[in-house]
């Protein structure tokens, strides 16, 4: 019986050379990111006693360690919705060109480039008891009470959403500017009024974007840090995550603890912008423009 | 809102915009026009020349910088374009690219708050007229570009507008679809018995298209009037460069009597019919290619030796350019193709000569 030929071996396609400009983000990617995490990893399954699991049982069993979850939860989740939700309004109208846009863009993006702690010294002077805005109030009389907006909730809320608004800020900006302003014109047409516009032309072409800027403004909000210490009460309302991990790291020196706890961190960033992703598939997320250009 | 009506009175019309170094230019000037329930209007014009302009003022998108415009006795040019209830169909289409078929062309009767039952049977019997039925679910996306374009029809005439605004809506289209589509476009108007603004730098679509074409130019309208006459009896040289004359020669007037014209050049003698006054020594006759006919041998009036120069054979016919002995080039359309270098002589009837003022 004669063998069936051997098929001749398919045309191989030449090697891209283009794949090689990947390399260097690659080796990046590997060495600084995917690296450290599998070594967190690793780590946060040796503790200093106990079984593989201790450091895990131990965030969840202890007092001070697993509330920080919901402390976190509580300054991350509505900062995030409050700066998309202010962020969108003032975007919506910006996107328009006119000589003011440019003016209150550059305002509006301002605290980007301040650092946290510069705002958390501005905030101090500004919101203290003894700051601008008591003493604005009780002179005029407005509030009498004292005022208490610092060392506290209040405090890292305020810095969370001016040091993440003009990020949100941007970005939607972007998301709003590459929609075609003529289906708006069109709908106007059809019988739309402005806020009819917005709600069945602007908002679902913009629903994909909103949901991408949710989840990164929620990831940097989430793991907010300097202005939990600076502005907050780090002993107790404001023991957000990450000075758990800070204070088992380097005032414990239990690097295995503090693994578990980044680990738990990042679970947590997961689950919410899985969620909101998960929320994002259900919106149309083609082109935004009306038609052939 | 309303469905109906019997006229749309445009009066002086004008649209400024900031132009460079602060100084204000018209895009539309003073246009004033009465529309009947029934018309189909064109405004043809080059790019630029204020046509588009005129349709968004029409259709509230543009605010006016003077004039108004009435639609029987309401005046409507204060009103926002939702409240206006103007179909319009847009150069890019702008269909809502989120949106099924259905969804698109349903947009206007559920803002106006139709109940749904009475929405899904008009959007039904818009997508028969435009011939898409079997396409409802589809995302505009997923249309070709034809298809997209009778979907903006279908959108722009379920609301049942008292007037449907046209922005070149065939640009986009290649030769064989334009001129399918236009057909389409005909019979819509006809079916639906209102009006339409039809916007275009195409002569051919105006003419096939139109009952009254209003030509413009720089913001400022140069002829309002039937297909037959802008094409056979242009108002002006913009007008008659614009429908396809061609042919434009400046000439001494020797002679005027009762409309007839006799002009003369260093080597050609044209009668012609006078068109628009000008300052009796000098004038310009406008003369299209089709009209002049191409011989061989001694010729009576209006006519004109010259010698080949160039030919381009299209098919049915061939484009022949002509240069008189001192260098006046004619184009001339012919039946016949004649060699490059033979000397012939060209002839033109005196009532298809028109002479405009220089």
């Amino acid at each position: 019986m004669n063998a069936p030929a051997a098929a001749p071996p398919l045309s191989r396609e030449p090697f891209d050379r283009m794949l090689l400009l990947a390399v260097p983000a690659t080796l990046f990617m590997l060495l600084l990111f995917i690296y450290p995490f599998l070594y967190g990893l690793m780590l946060s399954f040796t503790p200093q006693e106990g079984g593989w699991l201790a450091n895990y049982q131990k965030f969840f069993t202890t007092d001070n360690l697993w509330p920080t979850v919901w402390t976190t939860l509580k300054l991350a989740l509505p900062a995030t919705i409050v700066n998309v939700g202010i962020a969108l309004p003032i975007a919506y109208q910006m996107r328009i060109k006119s000589r003011w846009q440019r003016w209150i863009t550059t305002i509006l993006v301002v605290p980007i480039t301040l650092g946290t702690v510069l705002i958390a010294e501005g905030m101090l002077t500004y919101f203290g008891p003894k700051g601008w805005l008591a003493q604005f109030l009780q002179l005029v009389h407005l509030y009498e009470g004292p005022i208490r907006l610092t060392h506290n909730y209040w405090g890292v809320l305020i810095s969370l959403i001016i040091s993440g608004f003009p990020f949100a800020f941007l970005l939607i900006l972007s998301y709003v500017t590459g929609i075609d302003p003529v289906l708006a014109r069109a709908a106007s047409t059809l019988g739309a009024k402005p806020l009819a516009q917005f709600r069945h032309i602007y908002l679902p072409l913009l629903a994909p974007g909103l949901a991408m800027c949710f989840c990164l403004a929620f990831v940097q909000a989430f793991s907010v840090f300097p202005s939990a210490v600076l502005l907050g009460a780090p002993a107790g309302p404001t023991r957000v995550i990450s000075i758990a991990a800070y204070e088992a790291a380097f005032e414990q020196y239990d690097y295995s603890l503090a693994s578990a706890i980044a680990m738990i961190m990042g679970f947590v960033q997961l689950l919410i912008v899985a969620a909101v992703l998960g929320l994002r598939g259900m919106f149309y997320r083609g082109p935004v423009v009306g038609g052939k250009g | 809102m309303k469905h109906d009506f019997s006229e749309l009175r445009l009066e002086g019309v004008t649209r400024r915009f900031a132009g460079a170094g602060g100084q204000a230019f018209a895009a539309l000037d003073d246009l004033t026009m009465t529309i009947r329930r029934g018309e189909f209007i064109a405004l043809l014009g080059p790019s630029g020349c204020g046509k588009s302009t005129a349709l968004n003022c029409i259709a509230g998108l543009m605010p006016l910088s003077g004039g108004s415009i009435r639609l029987d006795d309401m005046r409507i040019d204060t009103l926002p374009p939702e409240k206006r209830g103007f179909g319009m169909v847009f150069q890019n289409y702008a269909l809502f690219p989120h949106m099924s078929v259905e969804k698109n062309v349903g947009f206007g009767l559920r803002m106006q708050g139709i109940p749904g039952d009475q929405v899904g049977k008009r959007v039904a019997h818009a997508l028969r007229m435009v011939q898409l039925t079997g396409q409802e679910h589809k995302l505009p996306g997923q249309l070709s570009g034809g298809q997209q374009q009778r979907v903006a029809i279908a959108r722009a005439i379920v609301i049942e507008p008292p007037l449907v605004l046209m922005d070149e809506p065939l640009s986009n289209l290649d030769a064989k679809l334009r001129i399918e589509t236009r057909a389409e476009i005909r019979r819509i108007h006809r079916e639906l018995g209102r009006a339409t603004i039809y916007v275009t730098h195409d002569q051919d679509e105006a003419l096939s298209l139109a009952d009254r074409i209003v030509v413009m130019k720089d913001g400022v309208v140069q002829q309002i009037a039937p297909p037959v006459e802008v094409y056979a009896q242009p108002a002006n040289l913009h007008v008659a460069r614009f429908m396809g004359y061609r042919n434009v020669i400046e000439l001494d007037v020797l002679r005027e009597t009762a409309g007839r014209v006799d002009l003369g050049g260093p080597d050609m003698q044209l009668t012609g019919i006078r068109k628009q006054e000008g300052n009796g020594k000098r004038a310009f006759v406008a003369i299209r290619p089709e009209e002049i006919t191409l011989g061989d041998g001694p010729g009576g009036r209006n006519t004109i030796a010259a010698r080949v120069d160039n030919v381009e054979y299209c098919g049915r016919d061939s484009l022949v350019d002509v240069i008189t002995p001192t260098g006046t080039r004619l184009h001339v359309r012919a039946t016949t193709s004649p060699a490059l270098g033979d000397n012939v002589t060209v002839n033109v009837p005196v009532e298809r000569v028109l002479v405009y003022g220089a």
